[in-house]
């Protein structure tokens, strides 16, 4: 139970997916200008990086490794994103429209997401199991989340300060995300390794 | 003349990671030391170009409605020969990159470049456009590792740079390090751009 606790801090923290392991700072750049889309990005982020953890996982032991085929990973594991992608827009889109549009535009989006495919790639890496996975799953889906919506709410701030000319726009942003993860990296004395 | 022209885009005009801000997660992962973004750099300009050049020649093969998917499986496809070939013969590379070798197929300048370009183009400006926009990307990524890699460890491509007197910046290679070169990069790069107009 500890160790759960302890994949699960040490991903939304120390390891923090945007701010310490570089994974999806292009919604991270995009998507951050207001705190409610931030928000909504990433719901959709948590519910697929939850999914495509779940079946990736199924496909890399039961029939990558089974049938010898490794260096088919890459090609594998992104076209199940790419599909579990689509099939998750047709299902929220039938069973909640409400849902559907608020998260519409930001889920085909997520293909291109490397958090999806980075996490899936690291919890093979890690060799975790099948629980664990989902643990650390949900635990990058949540620091992903976290890191979006306090950037989101710095940039609102950010867009009332005087800026100089030639920081307007990513310059001052890509400089505020760098305090961001330095204050992140004051948890890295929070859990070991 | 105009072959020229696309090939030279790449490098200033619409370079990948300082103008389009494609490819912005290899871009500051890797960047710890000027070897290691070349060796990204390199490794992108080759999935570039051979996807390029395949989504070039069967443009008029793949239906419009499978096209993305389609791009897909060709990028992963020269992902995964990257990727074995580095494990083969450049292994500490191998290890340095890590997971940002598979994660090339979803680095958005690809894909962008396999949509927005190859896929509307002949063969031969296709290919120059792949190699116009790795090679303006190797040069950003290898920009960025130099500063990194200068300040950080005081020396520049493994030769010491400021003697042995220097106290080295550290926070340069940690993770905040990358966001803040990389922004003042970009400040700097704003900054030319008004001066020229």
């Amino acid at each position: 139970m500890t160790e759960l606790l302890l994949i699960m801090v040490s991903a939304i923290f120390v390891n923090n997916f945007v701010l310490a392991r570089f994974l999806g700072l292009c919604p991270f750049m995009g998507v951050s200008k207001k705190v409610e889309t931030a928000l909504g990005m990433g719901m959709a982020v948590t519910f697929v990086m939850t999914v495509a953890t779940v079946v990736t996982w199924f496909i890399q032991y039961f029939l990558l490794n089974r049938f010898g085929l490794e260096y088919l990973q890459t090609i594998a594991f992104i076209l199940v994103i790419a599909s579990l992608v689509q099939l998750v827009e047709m299902v929220i889109q039938k069973v909640s429209p409400v849902l559907y549009q608020s998260l519409g535009i930001f889920l085909p989006l997520i293909t291109t997401n490397c958090a999806v495919l980075g996490l899936a790639v690291l919890n093979i890496q890690k060799d975790y199991t099948f629980l664990e996975g989902v643990v650390f799953a949900i635990g990058a889906a949540l620091g992903f989340t976290l890191a979006l919506v306090l950037f989101a709410g710095l940039r609102e701030r950010l867009d009332l300060c005087p800026v100089p000319a030639s920081f307007r726009g990513t310059a001052i942003a890509l400089v505020t995300a760098g305090l961001l993860s330095l204050a992140f990296m004051g948890f890295a004395g929070l859990v070991k390794g | 003349m105009s072959l020229a022209r696309e090939f030279t885009k790449g490098l200033w005009r619409d370079n990948a990671v300082f103008r389009l801000l494609l490819g912005l997660c290899p871009a500051l992962a890797v960047t710890t030391s000027a070897v290691n973004g070349l060796g990204m750099g390199f490794a992108t300009t080759f999935v570039l170009v051979c996807s390029n050049f395949v989504v070039a020649s069967l443009r008029k093969v793949i239906p419009a409605r499978v096209r993305i998917p389609s791009f897909i499986v060709i990028i992963a496809s020269f992902v995964t020969v990257v990727q074995l070939c580095m494990e083969a013969y450049f292994y500490d590379l191998h290890k340095a990159l890590g997971i940002f070798i598979p994660l090339i197929v979803v680095n958005c300048l690809i894909l962008g470049r396999a949509e927005a370009y190859a896929s509307r183009n002949p063969l031969l400006p296709s290919v120059v456009d792949g190699v116009g926009m790795g090679l303006g990307f190797t040069l950003a990524l290898f920009v960025l590792g130099s500063v990194r890699e200068l300040f950080g460890v005081g020396t520049l491509l493994g030769f010491t740079v400021f003697g042995a007197g220097y106290q080295p910046l550290i926070l340069m290679i940690l993770p905040p390090g990358a966001f803040i070169a990389m922004g003042l990069l970009l400040a700097g790069m704003n900054r030319i751009e008004s001066l020229r107009k």
